[in-house]
Formats: structure tokens, sequence, C-alpha cells
């Protein structure tokens, strides 16, 4: 298992490396902004999977704290005149994580649909404000009018400097939430997504760790809002609307749920496939819907789950073809419910 | 392994998308034309399509002597997805002029590109007033209108010739109703009218009755601003809601886009706008045949907006030998631009980027069996600052909720 470990390990760092040099590559610039999209919702969908895949929750409110931080830099930026990253980026963050903490308290009252429901409803009002509170957030017209500020002495105003920061952003909070998850924190999440009554039998204040966990996705969440409104150097109410909500949930389920990494791929198809169809098609959404309605009927378990299977098909290939005395690598167990 | 799989993943769909090609190859020029062909706004994103395109039609798929690509981006009406797609159109399809888009809120957001890409670009709908009044760019020119151009000479009619003394207001709640309705108090309250109420209603209302029942019954008239399937609702429900006041709005209220469907509703419904499909003059009356024979339907004010913004790509394009080398020189070379055959009527530019124009009083009525927007006054050569001089305009707020304030709020 060491072995397997270390290959891990090595091809995560290959593909790490890879993703890094993808702006000397020479592709156009409109791709790298694509892969730019990628990996900041890609960090969203990441968190909100860290409530639904590894809590049990599922949330809709995610929007409305992708949407407080960026409209933090935002507003930040154009009325108070704080325009250097860390400051800003600690505003934006400590804000919404005030937020979800208010939040938090209000939804968790409720279990099951009642909790989805409160998300969705607060995720309204939040979007509401956004959409009537003119003199703060410009209502429907959003605000423009910010530039991305230098973070270390560095230049991010091009595409490819961008684009290298958002990676460094998601390799981080890729391997922030990786070590929550398997934390003894995040057993016990898993504990409380999985049997919750048992867990508070056995001692655990089951409502705090969805709390807390409640939190941590927000604010990582708030990552992603943050990047995005430096990316568009522009904010509206739809980063806090419900379609974006949705979205970064499509992405979840479409990538794996509970799989962390499934997410972010999960988001690459959305983003990808959405622009690509839209270039070909006025129907590209009836296209991507139906795409999404195949991977739920025909691959439950998501994108993680399609590779899983083609890693065992080709397992049972080579072992079927060669003679070779190597052992072959078990095939990975798939998703949740494993032992 | 299913790391490897996971991040590559991306990469590999990014590489079988659309092959990227080189900009700016010899002489073809290559519009990006952003427009919501998707979602809510498609109904009069197609007329912004069909206008476009009836123009180059008409002139041999060529601008400025230059022959014509054009690429088309979908903004579904969303700023992001139109952020998204501008970039695409620029720096994928090597566009070097973007025209464009529908909604004011995606055409806000495009502003910071445009400026930092230095790529020219034509507004011919979006009509949010401060992009050509408090926070301009040097890259962007209007050739539509802006939202309180055309209901500042409307208050003035509704109190100098319709003899209004006495209004309520209805419109959507956010910046499109709040600026036209704006324009509208501005004038009316200066000539002497009192504003009883102003009702706000949400851009998604489809029930009215809530609002119609806050609405006054001792007023000469209402005033309302909506637009697409919003004003069908609206006009129907006030007539079910058995409102006898007279209605004065905003002219996309009644555009030829929706004013089928509206019906009966609509009739006697004044309202203002710098075009009509029923306008009486030789050039308008070539166009709306030409457009009829095209596509078989009349055209709407965003039909001939896009066909105008094609026709100042055209002459502006002309004016600099089709040189697009210096964005800012082009740009200035279309601020200077006169069109005095455009279907809607003489049209020049102010320094602003904002066309000074005509503005239609129209009545729906029944003519030959559809209903139409008949002209009944033009004012003409209506700037956006109606007969304010800029500085003085400028140094108020943009028209909002709150202003100008309501001088009879409250009181009856």
């Amino acid at each position: 298992m060491t072995g397997r470990r270390a290959l891990l390990v090595a091809s995560a760092a290959a593909a790490a490396a890879l993703a890094a040099a993808v702006p000397s590559l020479g592709l156009p610039q409109y791709y790298i902004s694509l892969l730019t999209q990628t990996w900041i919702f890609g960090i969203a969908a990441m968190s909100l999977d860290l409530l639904v895949g590894f809590t049990g929750l599922v949330s809709f409110a995610q929007a409305a704290f992708f949407g407080t931080s960026a409209y933090m830099i935002a507003v930040l930026a154009t009325q108070y005149h704080l325009v250097a990253f860390w400051p800003a980026l600690g505003i934006a963050l400590g804000t919404t994580a005030a937020l979800a903490a208010l939040f938090g308290l209000l939804a968790l009252r409720g279990e099951g649909v009642t909790f989805i429901i409160i998300t969705l409803a607060l995720n309204e009002i939040v979007w509401g404000l956004a959409y009537q509170w003119v003199s703060v957030s410009g209502g429907d017209n959003g605000i423009a009018g910010f530039i991305r500020p230098p973070v270390f002495g560095l230049d991010l105003s091009g595409t490819a400097a961008f684009y290298r920061f958002t990676l460094a952003a998601l390799l981080v909070c890729l391997a922030l939430l990786a070590a929550i998850v398997r934390s003894p924190f995040g057993l016990v999440l898993r504990g409380v997504r999985d049997r919750p009554r048992r867990m508070a039998a056995l001692g655990y204040a089951v409502q705090a760790f969805r709390y807390a966990a409640f939190v941590i996705a927000a604010v990582f969440t708030g990552v992603a809002g943050v990047l995005f409104a430096y990316y568009n150097e522009f904010v509206g109410p739809v980063n806090l609307s419900l379609d974006t909500a949705v979205q970064v949930l499509i992405m979840v389920i479409l990538g794996g749920v509970g799989t962390l990494l499934g997410p972010l791929a999960g988001a690459a198809v959305v983003v990808f496939v959405s622009n690509a169809l839209s270039n070909l098609t006025q129907r590209w959404e009836l296209i991507l819907g139906a795409i999404y309605v195949a991977i739920l009927l025909f691959a439950r378990d998501g994108l993680v789950g399609i590779g899983h299977r083609v890693m065992r098909v080709l397992g049972a290939a080579a072992r079927g073809a060669g003679p070779a005395a190597r052992p072959v690598m078990s095939p990975p167990p798939g998703g949740r419910g494993e032992p | 392994m299913r790391w490897v799989v996971a991040l590559i993943l991306p990469l590999l769909i990014g590489a079988s998308g659309p092959a990227w090609s080189a900009s700016g190859a010899g002489g073809t020029l290559r519009v990006g034309v952003l427009i919501p062909e998707t979602g809510y706004l498609a109904a009069p994103a197609r007329f912004m399509r069909e206008g476009y395109m009836l123009y180059l039609a008409q002139h041999g798929n060529k601008l400025g002597g230059r022959d014509v690509q054009t690429f088309i981006g979908d903004t579904a009406g969303n700023p992001s997805t139109g952020l998204t797609q501008a970039r695409r159109l620029v720096e994928q399809d090597g566009a070097s002029v973007l025209f464009g888009p529908l909604s004011a809120a995606v055409g806000s957001a495009l502003v910071p590109y445009i400026g930092e890409h230095k790529v020219p670009a034509i507004y011919p709908i979006v009509s949010a007033d401060d992009l050509t009044q408090r926070r301009t760019s040097p890259y962007i020119v209007r050739t539509g209108w802006t939202s309180s151009q055309t209901t500042q000479p409307l208050g003035d009619y509704a109190y100098k010739t319709l003899r209004y003394r006495r209004v309520a207001t209805i419109a959507y709640d956010f910046e499109f109703g709040w600026q036209s309705i704006g324009g509208f108090v501005q004038t009316f309250q200066q000539d002497g009218g009192t504003v009883l109420k102003e009702t706000w209603t949400p851009q998604t209302t489809n029930d009215f009755s809530p609002y119609l029942s806050q609405i006054p019954r001792n007023v000469d008239a209402v005033v309302c601003s909506f637009s697409g399937s919003t004003a069908i609702n609206f006009f129907r429900q006030y007539k079910a809601f058995g409102l006898t006041m007279p209605l004065v709005c905003q002219g996309n209220a009644t555009d030829e886009s929706t004013l089928a469907a509206t019906g009966p509703a609509a009739i006697g419904v004044v309202t203002a706008l710098h075009y009509s499909a029923a306008l009486d003059t030789p050039a308008n009356k070539a166009f709306v045949a030409a457009y009829q024979k095209a596509y078989g339907h009349v055209p709407s004010y965003y039909a001939e907006g896009t066909y105008v913004g094609a026709m100042a790509l055209d002459r502006g394009l002309a004016a600099m030998h089709g040189d697009l080398s210096d964005p800012l020189a082009f740009v200035r070379a279309l601020r200077r631009l006169s069109i005095p055959d455009a279907p809607r009527g003489a049209i020049t530019l102010d320094s602003y980027g904002n066309p000074v124009e005509n503005v239609y009083i129209r009545r729906v009525e029944q003519t030959g069996g559809a209903l139409a927007n008949v002209v009944i006054h033009t004012y003409p050569g209506v700037s956006q600052f109606w007969t304010y001089r800029p500085q003085q305009f400028l140094a108020h707020p943009v028209y909002s909720r709150t202003y100008p304030p309501c001088n009879g709020c409250g009181a009856h």
C-alpha cells in the first residue's frame, strides 16, 4: 500500500506541475481563463462536498457565501479604497464566516428537507439584498471598477499570472480540505452523516459538528468568491443567485459525492461543456441537461465512479493480456458505504 | 491513479474544444456580437440578431469596405456568462469590435473588460443612464438611448399636452424602472405636476393584484415602465382589475415584439420611445418593408437598434478607411458621426457617446387589423440631458428610487 501511496503522491505532483505549466503550452488565453474558472468553481464545489458528501447536509446557501465574499472585495475596493489583498481577503472571509455562523444557527434548527429549504430561503434573502440595496451593491448592474491587486509583489493582472495564483489557491484548499476529512474531526463528520443517533449516543455533539462543518465550508466557498470577484473584476446579484447554488451542487453530484476531487472534475465538465456547447448550438442547455441526466442514471457515483470502473476494466484487460507476474493493483473500493 | 484522471480530465476536455484561429487576419473584420439567445431575454434577442443580419445582408456582408465575419456569443442575460463570452469572442475568435449586449447588467459588467483590452464596443440597446453619463468609457459608443432619455419628454408631454396634473407611477423595481420613471417624474414635477405615489414591483412579478390595489384612484393617469412578458401581464391585469385611469408608459411596454400578444388591453396607451415601426417616413418604410420580406414580421425597436448599430459601425469604419488599429481614433470617429437616414430619423452623437435623436410620443391603435404604435407627436433632436446643460444634469445623482423625490407621496 505504501507503493500505491507513493504513486498517488507522485502522480498528483505531476498533475499539479502539468497544470502549472499550462500557460506556457501555447494554449489560447480563452482556455486558460476557462481553466481559471474551473479552479475557482472547483474550490466552491469541494467545499460544498464537505457538507454534502462528508456531513450529509445539502445546502443551497453556498451561493450566498460565495457572493458575500465577492461583494465584500468589490465594496471594500470601490467604496472604502481598501485594495490590498490580504486585509481585503481577511475582511471578506471574516464577514462570510460571521454570516455563516448566523445562518448555521438558523438552518440547523431543521433537518433534511427543512434544512434545505431554510438554506434556500436564506440565500434568497442575501440575493434580494444585493439586488435592492443599490447604494452599496449597485443593484442589478453590480459593481465593476476594481482590479486585481498584487499579491506577494506578484502582478496578477495577466491571464497566466492569475491562472497560476488560482491554481495555487486550489491546491492549498484541496490540501486543507483533504486534511480535514482525514482528521479525527472528519471521521466524526462521517459518523454524523451515516449514524447521527449512534454518534449522539456515543456522546458526540452532533449539531456542533454540523455547525462547524457548515461554517468551515462557507469560508472555503468564500475563498472561491474572492477569487471569482478578482477573476471577473465584477460582481453582480447573479453571483449569489439560486442558479449559482444549483450549479455548484450539480458539479458536486456530477463529479462524485464525498470524493473532493470528483467535484473538481465536475466543475471542469460544467465550465467547459457549457462554454464549448454554447459556441456550437443555441440548444446547449438542453444537451447539458441530457448529459446530467445520463450521468445520474448510469453513473450514480459520478465521474469518479466512472473512473474507477474504467480502471477496473483496464486492470482486468492487463491481467488477461499479459503473463506478467506483477500483482495488479486491487480495484479501489467504490465511494460511500465502504468498510 | 484517480488523482491523475481527475486532474488531467479538464485539460483533455479543453483540448477537444473548437480549434483556435489567429486573430486580425487580412482584410476580414471580425465582429463579436453578444446577445442573450437563451434565457428570459431570448424573445427580444431574436430581433437584435435579425436587425444586425439584415443590415449585413443588404450591404453584401461588408462593413466599412471590409468583409465581415460575425461571431455570436450567447450571454443568456447573465453578466458572468457575458464576460466569459466576451473573452471568447476577443481572445479566441479574434473579434476586433464588440457589438451588443441587451441587458444593462451585462453591459455594465463588460465595461472594465472592454477598457482593459481596448476593444471598441457599440452598445445598440443597453440603456443604463450612467454608461454615457457619470461612468463613461472611452471605448464605448451607444447608438441606442438612455432609460430616461425617452421619459423626460414624456413627462413634459403628459403635463403640457395631455394636461395631466396628478399621476401615480408603477414600474420595475430595478435600475431600468427607476431611471425611466425618474426621467418622467423630473420633468412632470418641474412643469408643475404632482406625483401621488410610486409603486415598485419585483422584476419577476407575474401577479400584479397586490400592487394594482395600491394605486390611488384619484389620479389623472398612471405612469408605467415594464417590458417583455411582464408588460403583457401588467396591461391585461390592469384592465381585468377594472382600472380606468389612462396609462402613460415608457415605450418598451408596447414594443412591437410583445404588442400583438398584449392584445386589446394595450389600446389607447400613450408611450414614448425613439422608434416606432409605424413611423411614416421613407427611410422607415423601406426598412420595415425589407425586414418584413426577410423575416415575415414587423420589426421592433430591438431590431431597428441593431440595424442602426451596424449602420454606425459601417460608417464609422468607412470614415477610418477600414482601419481599426487605433481603437480610440475609431471611437472618436464614431462619436463624430451623423446619421441622417436611420429608420428612426436623424441621429447625431454627443461627446459622451450617446445619440441625440427624435423621441416619438405614440399611441397604441388598431390599424389595418393589427395593433401599432401610431406616432402622435415628435420631440425632435432630444439629448440624454433633455433641456439641461450636461454639467448641470450630471451634478445630480443618477435617477433612482429616491431621486428625484416624489412631491406628493404621503400627501393623499
